[in-house]
């Protein structure tokens, strides 16, 4: 048996690039970096949740894991199915190692590590009864007594909370939830150690999901798995994992207990994306903190913190001390400015469809205005220094020369969060995560002007 | 507040022709959308809830489907409506925004091109220019960045959040007082559904408008309904104002959803069974099967008439009725009728 101190799964700097090519040689112009450089460890018995939004690389992580795909980088110690203790090669190399798995190994890996996916509907063959698609994997793996497939089968319908008589049924005389269950049966079957489970209860019902869930739980149990659980709905993750790992753009932000991530997260996306679950109580009234915009594209990721294009929290230089939202909406107009998304002409269009005078006649003031109100800036910034770099820059803009406005930008409103790349900091427990604003140098300032909002 | 409501749906059936027979979706049902209210109409997969809100618009494709009942929109009753009516109430009274916001939106020509032309069917006066800058101005408004420049996008160049937000323009074209908004934001990220959520909430705001909104999520639910109306089966369970739905849930049905949110509740979660079969449905109660309170009235005859039990709470169980005891459905686990009873509802 395993070594409860060993963890069964050990991820190490896994990367996962996507090449982007061009032009008619298929010249590699630049890489989709969908994951970049993750690691985590999964304990036996353990639930590991992998959080985030869409395009954060999660599933990308979870199939390179299980060598759907193969990674860019880094290694996947898997110590399963009697493959502990042993340790690393001369050259370096881990013999467990799943990403430098041959054939041999990789077959006997598949026995050991499966995969539950989101859509059960097209996760099965509709011209084969659910029994023969849950008894393939016994015979690929060489068992090849008929009725001793059907006996285990039939045992693990019912274990799953079906019937042993649906074992000649068609996928189509089933319902999501039931489908799902078979699924899950399914993966069982060849008694592994490890399942990946992607979002597997993102496309059912709200009943049927908490049913799904425990049964998950009841199987983890039972059969000892250890699982690592992907989803974007922080409820469910609640409701399973032992441990959460926060990823955004390929990276990951926050990793400790379920308990921690919870009552007391440490970065701020952890924060947002919690604050992001509608709340079943009609009468709570918190407002929450909007996460504007999507991720960014991982093929040209933000400098420093990842997240720092739309942090809340994101740090102000040192010269200013500004109400933290009103720092943040600085730093926006700075970043569209950059990306030349600041339209002057059609926000003189806009305020003189709005006022019904001609583009030419609408004051500079006015058109100032409108662009401080698309950016929520106040009329006036509380920090004079900040407020007269602003107003001269928002005064190039209305007189077109957007280049000079966006250099003054560049050069006055900086935040240490685009310049360092923040490490993964312990807070104890197991409990880490990356954002300058808990490293100790920068620290005490930033949590001085965290606190006053 | 006004006393008529702005729609008003009575005994709506919609029923499909099947290989297997005749399946009934919707099964009779009646509710009322008032003047700048969000109801909300909860339901599982299969309940029927989005069926109900197509047959509003005789959306449903007939032949298969048959909607009878009436549907009256300002006193007007659509059901009896020639298919050009009908189409002027669609474009300009009614919109409709659905939950895949790719599906809706036409691939092959640019978002911005897409909303003018809905500007131009519905006003046909309307200049290209000024239809285009109407375009420009309700991007703006959902929080599209940079609208001008975004208005030749095709829809391949948004992300879903933002494609959801191109549908909301697309729907506030014609500034209709009634929205229908079908599992909105199921098929996007939360926090890309708290922004679709908030967009929402300010716009009913600024327009006025009433929205009915279709969903299974009940935290989206707690967020943007005034009052609820639980479908099951076809059939309508309960209905009530929001916090009476959500601190006093009457019917064993409503109660079995509000405990599979997370962290309410307890037992194995989950509301064992499935739905029945649409082609055959239970006598009696149709939660019945399901129902840990049942006993043999449940099954037997027609669905319970639906009974008021507090100020528009009305709920449709047996041990309702005069001869029962209505406390041996009342759920403990939930906290229901507790100190949250008194005050604050409906004063809002």
């Amino acid at each position: 048996m395993t070594d409860p101190d060993e963890p069964l799964v050990s991820v190490r700097d896994l990367k996962k690039h996507y090449p982007i090519k061009e032009g008619i040689l298929s010249r590699q112009v630049g890489a989709a970096k969908a994951v970049d450089g993750v690691s985590f460890d999964i304990y036996p018995g353990e639930t590991l949740g992998l959080v985030g939004e869409s395009g954060c690389g999660k599933s990308t992580a979870g199939s390179s894991i299980i060598r759907l795909e193969d990674a860019t980088g880094g290694e996947v110690l898997f110590n399963g199915g009697g493959r502990a203790g042993r340790t690393r090669n001369d050259d370096g190399t881990h013999p467990n190692d799943v990403t430098r798995f041959d054939e041999r190994e990789l077959k006997a890996f598949r026995r050991d590590a499966q995969m539950i996916f989101q859509d059960p509907s097209s996760s099965f063959d509709p011209r084969m009864t659910v029994g023969n698609s849950v008894a393939e994997l016994l015979q690929v793996h060489g068992m090849t007594d008929r009725d001793r497939r059907r006996r285990i089968v039939q045992n693990l319908l019912e274990r799953v909370g079906l019937s042993a008589d649906d074992y000649d049924r068609y996928p189509h005389e089933f319902s999501g939830g039931q489908k799902q269950r078979i699924a899950l049966a399914r993966a069982l079957v060849l008694n592994p150690d490890f399942i990946v489970a992607d979002e597997p209860v993102s496309a059912l019902d709200v009943s049927i999901k908490a049913e799904i869930l425990s049964l998950i739980n009841d199987l983890q149990e039972e059969f000892g798995l250890s699982l690592l659980f992907i989803s974007h709905d922080m409820s469910v993750i609640r409701e399973v994992c032992d441990r959460v790992a926060v990823m955004y753009l390929g990276e990951i932000v926050e990793i400790g207990k379920t308990e921690q991530i919870f009552s007391d997260p440490a970065h701020p996306y952890t924060e947002a994306l919690l604050s992001a679950i509608p709340n079943p109580d009609p009468r709570s009234t918190h407002e929450g903190i909007e996460l504007k915009g999507t991720v960014p594209s991982p093929s040209d990721p933000p400098s420093g913190c990842r997240f720092h294009t739309r942090c809340h929290r994101v740090i102000q230089s040192e010269e200013f001390d500004l109400d933290q939202s009103a720092w943040r909406s600085v730093l926006n107009l700075r970043d569209r400015a950059i990306a030349r998304e600041i339209d002057v002409e059609s926000v003189r269009e806009f305020v003189a469809a709005e006022t019904d005078t001609d583009p030419e006649s609408v004051p500079p003031d006015a058109v100032k205005a409108e662009i401080r109100a698309e950016f929520d800036l106040p009329e006036q910034l509380s920090d004079p220094e900040a407020e007269r770099v602003l107003s001269d820059a928002l005064d190039r803009m209305v007189d077109d020369d957007v280049e000079a406005a966006t250099e003054t930008l560049m050069e006055v409103f900086t935040t240490p969060c685009e310049e360092t790349k923040p490490e993964l900091l312990d807070h104890g427990d197991g409990h880490q995560s990356s954002c300058l604003r808990n490293e100790p140098d920068v620290g005490a300032e930033a949590v001085a002007t965290a606190s006053d909002d | 507040m006004n006393d008529t409501p702005l729609l008003s749906v009575d005994s709506l059936t919609t029923t499909f022709e099947t290989d297997g027979g005749t399946l009934t979706a919707v099964d009779g049902i009646d509710f009322d959308v008032r003047e700048g209210e969000t109801l909300c109409i909860v339901g599982e997969s299969g309940s029927g809830k989005t069926v109900a809100t197509e047959s509003v618009t005789r959306l449903v494709k007939s032949p298969p489907g048959q909607v009878e009942g009436t549907v009256r929109f300002r006193g007007r009753d659509i059901t009896e409506m020639s298919e050009s009516e009908l189409r002027e109430i669609r474009g300009n009274n009614i919109a409709h925004i659905f939950q895949n916001p790719q599906d809706a939106l036409n691939h092959c020509y640019t978002i911005g091109w897409q909303i003018a032309e809905a500007i131009q069917i519905h006003e046909p006066d309307v200049s290209d220019e000024a239809a285009r800058d109407r375009a420009v101005d309700l991007l703006d408004r959902v929080g599209i960045a940079n609208a001008t420049a975004r208005f030749d996008d095709y829809p391949h160049e948004f992300s879903g959040g933002q494609r959801q937000r191109v549908m909301i323009a697309m729907a506030l074209a014609t500034n209709p007082d009634l929205l229908i908004a079908d599992e909105p934001t199921t098929a996007l990220d939360v926090t890309v559904q708290a922004q679709i959520l908030r967009l929402l909430d300010e716009l009913q705001d600024e327009y006025g408008m009433s929205i009915l909104f279709v969903t299974h999520d009940l935290g989206v639910v707690a967020n943007v309904a005034d009052r609820i109306v639980v479908m099951y089966a076809g059939k309508v369970m309960e209905r009530g104002g929001v916090y009476d739905l959500f601190e006093r849930p009457a019917h064993p049905y409503t109660q079995a959803l509000m405990e599979c949110l997370p962290g309410k509740g307890q037992g194995d979660g989950g509301i064992p069974g499935s739905l029945p079969d649409p082609l055959n449905p239970p006598d009696g109660c149709r939660f019945a099967p399901r129902c840990d309170h049942a006993v043999d009235a449940c099954r037997t005859g027609d669905q319970p008439e639906e009974i008021e039990i507090g100020d528009g709470h009305r709920v449709s169980c047996v041990y309702y009725q005069s001869g029962y005891d209505e406390s041996t459905v009342a759920d403990e686990s939930l906290g229901t009728g507790t100190s949250t009873a008194t005050g604050g509802v409906g004063d809002d």
